[in-house]
């Protein structure tokens, strides 16, 4: 048993998306963090201060510990924002600045 | 995204705007949009529901949704209520609407003036995922629905990815048909660990432990003197059986005293507990896994409240309410969470008088409360329970014990237990707000939402209501256009890239920023 058959979900054709270049496939519907997770991934933030990792906490946008880039914009709610055919997702270190 | 739906107004009705769409939410507008009174629910999800009822993406295609949810039929009538309205033109629903701020027009309160003159409310929020574009909504009188969130107290790795709040890993199972991992251990206290740890198991998910701090056996002997709750202890013996089925195994009066691993979680420990709440020397054992839910009760939402002037009840951290739900502040009804913490049949009944109260004296009319009775009688009671359950579901009494120096307290802002200590100790802060001035504990991007009841009880110090200006973080430039838009109405976007807007200088990210550099969550 997995979520998707426990709510007899039927979801539309899976498409693409890259994280940090990697290929990985994406249902509609579903946020960045849950893509994220489907593929077994936890962690794609860094913190400022000690550079420890960091993924989904709060799992409800209030706790801002997903934050990652998607399509170039930093600082993204991987728990809100809903993943789009090709979107670029890369994990983000410190503030996503590049400094 | 999601469709708004705006039903074909006819005549000058009164206009009753509801923030949230969670039980209490719906409630409300139910009862007020049967009443001669139009209403606009205002919400931050894509579809209606809160958490309680929080529904699968629509285009995951979920055709047993049910299968995550318990008491489906309320959902229901609540759902098919909802689409009545709103193919009646009696309610609007403004759905991935983030309200940050509900504002008092000058003039008169609705009730004492004829309708369409100025004076009420403007609601302000942000839309869609990017939260940067504004809208308004203007209304004669507002009930806020804002619910609750959860409140996770601090041990040794529990900032290592894979450790998740326990409402969390439901609302991403909900809401995304998502799981973390393949073994999970549901921890705190409350009853939210129920359900999450039997719905984790029925997706899949190996639990293995569900590790309460309380002895919910206190409840049951408490309860029994409460009359007319057997529903209640039905439902916990539901969830009884659920776990039984699915072979969690439940500890009681044990706790998570360490997360470990190094990148992500592996293992947790955990500790039996004494008569005092402390742990007991050589009863700690490691328990392999790669998610773990975590909780410690909910905290109301409070911030709108808060900035129109209601009054907070300083002992629950809760928005004041008389007995038609009503808040200090004329036009202002609160229902649901926000009041206090009591679940989803509470905030039903709460959301119900407040709707009846509001459409009532939205028209003019002196409401007669035995229009709600049954509403009124099904309130108290389950006041009762929540109130026998609150002092029995607490947070060990010790737990700060096993919070050492060198944890991270404050996630945003990287603040250990032992800079807080410090400041108290070596520093001399006496509250919270000198602790956070001294530390920046709660200075970050959840403004201490996550971090404000760790931070008091390490400081030793009481919780005080943070006064958040705005309910969650919005963009400079939203600030500064502020009541230049007209219902409804948008303001031009300007070209800046999302993401990219003026900054305060030290601002840690990329994040739009509110004044003084505060945030806030979404409203649900």
């Amino acid at each position: 048993m997995n979520p998707l058959e426990l709510a007899d979900a039927e979801p539309g054709p899976a498409f693409g998306v890259t994280l940090d270049g990697r290929e990985l496939e994406a249902l509609p519907g579903q946020t960045v963090a849950a893509v994220l997770w489907t593929a077994g991934v936890t962690s794609w933030r860094t913190t400022r201060g000690e550079g420890r990792p960091r993924g989904v906490f709060c799992g409800i946008g209030v706790c801002f510990d997903c934050l990652m880039t998607v399509n170039d914009r930093p600082n993204q709610r991987a728990c809100l924002v809903p993943v789009r055919p090709g979107d670029v997702i890369r994990t983000q270190e410190g503030t996503g600045h590049g400094h | 995204m999601g469709t708004e739906r705006v039903g074909p107004r006819s005549g000058p009705s009164p206009r009753l705007a509801v923030v949230g769409a969670g039980p209490a939410g719906l409630a409300a507008a139910l009862a007020a949009a049967g009443r001669g009174v139009h209403v606009t629910v205002i919400d931050s999800a894509e579809a209606p529901g809160g958490q309680f009822y929080r529904q699968p993406a629509a285009a995951l295609g979920a055709r047993r949704p049910q299968a995550l949810h318990h008491q489906w039929r309320t959902w229901q009538r609540l759902r098919d209520g909802l689409e009545r309205h709103l193919a009646a033109g009696n309610i609007t629903h403004l759905p991935e609407h983030h309200v940050w701020c509900v504002e008092r027009r000058p003039g008169a309160p609705q009730g004492q003036r004829p309708s369409g003159t100025p004076g009420g409310f403007t609601v302000h929020a942000l839309l869609g995922p990017g939260q940067e574009e504004p809208v308004e909504v203007r209304a004669d009188a507002v009930v806020l629905a804002t619910g609750g969130y959860e409140k996770v107290l601090p041990f040794p790795g529990w900032t290592l990815p894979g450790v998740v709040t326990a409402g969390g890993a439901q609302a991403m199972l909900k809401g995304g048909l998502v799981v973390s991992g393949r073994t999970a251990v549901v921890a705190g206290t409350g009853p939210l660990l129920l359900p999450v740890a039997t719905g984790l198991a029925a997706a899949g998910v190996r639990v293995a432990a569900l590790v309460e701090s309380a002895d919910p056996k206190a409840l049951a002997r408490r309860v029994g003197t409460l009359a007319g709750r057997a529903d209640k202890l039905a439902e916990g013996a539901g969830y009884a059986v659920e776990l039984l089925r699915h072979r969690v195994r439940t500890l009681v009066r044990h706790t998570v005293v360490e997360a470990h691993g190094t990148d992500r979680l592996e293992a947790v420990t955990v500790a039996a507990l004494d008569a005092e709440g402390r742990v007991r020397p050589g009863s700690e054992r490691r328990v392999p896994c790669d998610t773990l839910a975590v909780g410690h009760g909910m905290v109301p939402h409070t911030d709108l409240a808060e900035s129109l002037g209601c009054r907070i009840d300083a002992d629950g951290m809760s928005v004041a309410v008389d007995d038609e739900q009503r808040t200090d502040v004329p036009g202002v009804w609160a229902a649901g969470e926000t009041t206090g913490i009591g679940g989803a049949a509470l905030s039903l009944a709460e959301g119900h008088v407040a709707g009846r109260s509001a459409a009532a004296r939205l028209r003019g009319r002196e409401p007669d409360p035995r229009e709600w009775a049954a509403a009124a009688t099904s309130r108290t009671r389950l006041r009762e329970f929540f109130a026998a359950l609150d002092t029995v579901y607490v947070p060990s009494a010790h737990w700060t014990e096993q919070v050492t120096d060198d944890t991270v307290v404050c996630r945003c802002e990287e603040v250990t237990a032992g800079a807080v200590r410090e400041a108290v100790g070596e520093l001399g802060a006496g509250d919270v707000r000198t602790v956070k001035l001294l530390t920046r504990a709660g200075m970050g991007w959840c403004q201490g939402r996550m971090c404000g009841p760790a931070v008091a009880g390490l400081a030793g110090c009481a919780e005080t209501v943070a006064r958040r200006p705005f309910a969650r973080p919005v963009p400079l430039g939203v600030l500064a256009r502020a009541g230049e838009t007209g219902e409804r109405g948008r303001a031009p976007v300007e070209s800046e890239e999302p993401g990219e807007q003026p900054m305060e200088a030290g601002d840690p990210g990329g994040l739009p920023v509110e004044a003084e550099g505060r945030g806030g969550p979404p409203v649900e």
